[in-house]
């Protein structure tokens, strides 16, 4: 992970970069204080009751079974209780109400991301604007997230920004992003959702107010018409094999579901939930047989000639 | 009773032998209702699943030894790591405790010739490995479960999962619930009615409250699970629609009734644990436990919160912050009695002169992984930090250091405290520790980076993992870890086995025990006690007086109960001698039902209807088989 502030894509909770993961590490590395502290008087006795083995009785009482039993009572009772009360007032009265869920109307921007067998679907409502795995927010702007999904159970998990929140069929939920520094953030799928759930990971782009809009805009135009023959060849290929029928590009009769939105596929920098890079060979690669790369997942190998799959690729490469 | 020389004590024992024996060779193994022989066939059964659930935890750590592992394929992984949660619970940890351990001992430590029920005892111990086939014939053939342990819906409905591995779980679970929910009343009388004459329930060993209340607990939770099994087998099956959302049903269903039995389990698996730790540690420290009553009540009472926690699993599914908030207390209510146990087994410790022996080492082993994976446990209390922690490597390695490091520790320890007493023999001690040595360390190697590469965003359940993310290192020491273990549990079988073809031949008390297992022979005879002993402390052995009264009744043939497979019951409370009751010997009947219940859930799997309702008429004939031959009344 690079210093400066500027956060290069890792997932480390203990890298906070929003005021919710920030309260909850320091939560953690309290709590890893008390409990050292526990553990550490627990191995203290355990060292007494070895240097001590050949005598009955406790240091300085002696064999008294009441100062015994006191010790029970006040190390596994009042001791207990008094730090877990402790506990529930920092954690569960005062932590838990800073990292819920944004009410309506609290947040400036709104936005959905829909969890699929095996890519995150990211929604800009008021716009038309859809992407997949690389979700782009603008900086210190707080964002109510509703979280669905379109198949199984999975979970939403940004962990430099926040908590982890599930994404249930048939039970919307959401969770707000923020951040105070630009940069990528990872992150995964939290909630086993099958065969490729290793491999279900997204990045959180927190860009300055102004390329964000620049990228919102861009995002929500429909397909820019490929100008070079070869892409042009490229798009037929797409519409005439079966990419059509799962995927969508906007402005054309490409308006499948199954997969993610190519629309732009060429502004993103990863292919297959961050699984590969998107350069001309990977994308190859992928299209000529993506279950070599992610087995399970629902794109089938084609069996395009060569031709086909460069101009396809072409084509491709040109969504921007 | 090694010196029996007195010609009338010796022609009572005499007659007991030929009363109690069983049948010999393998068909006395088949037929066997001797809880001592069950408990037995229980523990190498249940052994033979840990070894398979160990080779599945090496295949996993192999596999994320680095990132892009390519040992498991991620079909197979997802079997094998479900395979291996569903093993260590249910095919491991629950048999070897209240199976091999519950059953051998409990009856010793009451003083009891038997369970309440022995042909219900031996029909739960063939149900359970039935059981334990039959999902691994599953993973055999490659038709493994694959939903991960907890199965969650809609991951392991027909749309998502169309083979038939989650029909291999249901199904394998239900069949097995019915194993454990037997075994349980069986305890739950037994402890209540078989007592010896002067036990009342304050002078119960500290062993039998906490198998008393793990027996509670499995009547309570194992019908929430399979009440949720047969829900999905019906989704699956039948089209219904428990857990469909689309069609008003709701997922989050599953998980309520799943931790609704999810939760109490966990003090299940920890309970019997407990009660080794509270046997080995007043033997190897010579004194009493410290806070007797507060530890019976603890163990009782963490049966019973453990009830009332099970959302705190699902803190990340959308609940209300008042309904977190209201299970994150709950589950802080259920660290006070664990709290008053842990230090009730320093407070003995360090107020006793103990011995460091094998036995006591896995102990202290125990109680240093528990206070670790107790304070994690504690951390997940604190709502944001579990939302924020959950479905990691820390919740891993939380639940390892409490499943393996607090309830597998005391098993362990508890095979070499009582093996000199089954076997007759006793173990190599120097191999024994280095075995408790090996195994100790490897476990903190394995385990304890799991909280680190958790705590740096690695999710659990995941096949592989990318490179870069700063986890590779922690997995390379975990599985490194994992080998260690490996090696340490093999020398200490190994050792076991061993000794029990070379050790030195073992008193009736090795090593000035307590409880009453230690008052006769190694290993007991089939009758287990000459004469039914009189109670008045709860630590019998150590009223020697009461002991010698023992020897001179045998002389005087008072309490021998000779007549038949006799054994005293006695009143709840007080366990005044009540009746003599007359306990069934041997037989097949058990195995029979087994075998016919086996081809009725055989034939549930595949379809096949109409033998599915033969194996039903059968059991139906066998179950009168069973009751033709009821013993008659004392």
């Amino acid at each position: 992970m690079a210093g400066c502030g500027q956060s290069q894509g890792g997932q480390s909770t203990l890298h906070a970069e929003s005021d919710q993961t920030r309260k909850i590490m320091h939560l953690w590395w309290g709590m890893l204080a008390a409990a050292g502290v526990v553990l550490a008087g627990a191995l203290v006795l355990l060292a007494i009751a070895w240097r001590r083995r050949t005598r009955e009785g406790l240091p300085a009482v002696g064999k008294d079974e009441g100062v015994s039993t006191g010790l029970v009572v006040g190390f596994g009772i009042v001791i207990p209780v008094t730090c877990l009360v402790i506990l529930f007032f920092i954690a569960d009265i005062g932590v838990v109400n800073a990292t819920s869920a944004p009410k309506p109307g609290q947040t400036r921007m709104n936005m959905t991301v829909v969890g699929h067998q095996w890519f995150w679907e990211v929604r800009y409502p008021g716009t038309q604007a859809v992407t997949a795995n690389e979700i782009h927010i603008p900086v210190k702007t707080p964002v109510n997230v509703t979280l669905k999904s379109a198949d199984v159970i999975h979970s939403f998990w940004v962990p430099e920004l926040n908590k982890k929140v599930d994404m249930l069929p048939g039970h919307p939920n959401s969770i707000e992003l923020y951040s105070d520094q630009p940069g990528v953030y990872r992150g995964q799928c939290a909630e086993f959702c099958g065969l490729q759930h290793a491999n279900m990971s997204m990045a959180v782009y927190v860009d300055p107010p102004a390329q964000f809009k620049a990228w919102l805009a861009n995002m929500a135009r429909p397909l820019a018409p490929p100008t070079s023959a070869l892409a042009k060849a490229g798009q037929g290929v797409f519409m005439s094999q079966q990419c059509a029928s799962c995927h969508t590009i906007r402005g054309t009769a490409a308006r499948g579901t199954i997969g993610p939105d190519l629309t732009h596929l060429a502004t993103r920098r990863t292919l297959a939930a961050l699984m590969i890079p998107n350069d001309r060979t990977h994308l190859t690669q992928w299209v000529a047989n993506p279950q070599s790369i992610k087995p399970g997942n629902k794109m089938p190998a084609l069996g395009l000639s060569p031709q086909q799959l460069h101009q396809v690729v072409a084509f491709l490469q040109g969504l921007r | 009773m090694a010196s029996i020389a007195h010609p009338e004590a010796l022609r009572h024992v005499r007659r007991l032998e030929r009363v109690w024996s069983e049948r010999p060779g393998v068909l006395g193994w088949l037929t066997t209702t001797d809880h001592k022989r069950i408990g037995l066939l229980y523990l190498f059964a249940s052994l033979a699943f840990f070894g398979a659930g160990g080779v599945e935890a090496l295949l996993i750590r192999t596999q994320l030894l680095t990132p892009h592992g390519t040992t498991l394929s991620p079909a197979a992984f997802d079997q094998v790591m479900t395979m291996h949660g569903v093993t260590m619970i249910f095919l491991f940890v629950i048999p070897i405790s209240t199976g091999a351990f519950g059953n051998y001992l409990v009856p010793l430590m009451i003083g009891a010739r038997d369970m309440a029920f022995p042909r219900l005892n031996a029909l739960s111990f063939w149900i359970f490995v039935a059981s334990g086939l039959f999902m691994y014939t599953g993973l055999i053939t490659g038709n493994g479960p694959n939903a991960g342990w907890f199965d969650y819906v809609p991951l392991a409905s027909r749309t998502y999962n169309p083979g038939s591995g989650i029909d291999f779980y249901a199904l394998g679970l239900i069949f097995n619930s019915i194993s454990s929910t037997a075994a349980a009343i069986n305890f739950i009388v037994t402890i209540f009615k078989l007592r010896a004459p002067g036990m009342s329930l304050n002078r119960m060993p500290l062993f039998c409250y906490a198998f008393l209340a793990v027996s509670f607990a499995l009547v309570f939770a194992l019908p929430a699970l399979s009440v949720d099994c047969l829900f999905l087998e019906l989704d699956r099956r039948l089209g219904f629609n428990f857990f469909n959302s689309a069609q008003g049903g709701s997922v989050l269903l599953w998980q309520h009734l799943f931790w609704i039995f999810g939760h109490p389990e966990v003090y299940i698996i920890i309970l019997p644990a407990f009660g080794i730790a509270t046997s080995i540690i007043p033997t190897f420290t010579r004194r009493r436990m410290v806070a007797f009553p507060m530890v019976a009540l603890a163990e009782i009472l963490v049966a019973f919160i453990g009830f009332g926690v099970w959302a705190h699993h699902m803190f990340s599914v959308g609940l209300s912050t008042i309904t977190t908030v209201y299970f994150a207390a709950a589950s802080m209510m259920v660290v006070i009695p664990s709290a008053i146990q842990l230090f009730a087994w320093l407070t003995t410790l360090v107020t006793g002169t103990p011995i460091f022996k094998t036995p006591l080492l896995w102990i202290i082993g125990f109680i240093v992984f528990f206070i670790i994976g107790g304070l994690s446990g504690i951390m997940f209390a604190a709502i944001p930090f579990d939302q924020q922690l959950t479905d990691t490597y820390f919740v891993v390695a939380h639940f390892h250091f409490i499943i393996f490091g607090a309830a597998v520790f005391p098993l362990l320890g508890g095979l070499h405290y009582w093996f000199p007493k089954v076997t007759g023999r006793m173990y190599h001690e120097p191999r024994a520790k280095l075995a408790f040595w090996l195994t100790f360390g490897g476990s903190a190697l394995a385990f304890f980076p799991m909280h680190i590469v958790g705590l740096l965003g690695m999710p659990r359940r995941v096949y592989t993992y990318a490179p870069g993310l700063g986890w590779d290192i922690y997995n390379q020491l975990e599985t490194a870890g994992a080998y260690v273990v490996a090696c340490g549990l093999v020398l200490l079988v190994a050792n076991l086995v061993v000794s029990y073809f070379r050790g030195e031949p073992a008193p009736p008390d090795p090593f000035g025990g307590a409880t009453l297992e230690w008052s006769i022979p190694s290993p007991p005879p089939a009758y287990n006690f000459a004469v039914i002993p009189t109670v008045t402390s709860p630590y019998p052995m150590w009223d020697v007086a009461d002991r010698e009264a023992d020897e001179r009744k045998l002389e005087q043939g008072v309490m021998v109960l000779e007549r038949g497979h006799e054994t005293p019951a006695t009143t709840v409370l007080d366990a005044d001698l009540d009746e003599v009751l007359e306990m069934p010997s041997d037989s097949a009947w058990p195995i029979l039902v087994a075998l016919m219940l086996t081809g009725v859930f055989a034939m549930l799997l595949t379809g096949h209807l109409v033998p599915m309702y033969v194996f039903l008429g059968l059991l139906g004939v066998t179950v009168v088989g069973w009751h033709s031959v009821e013993p008659e009344e004392a």
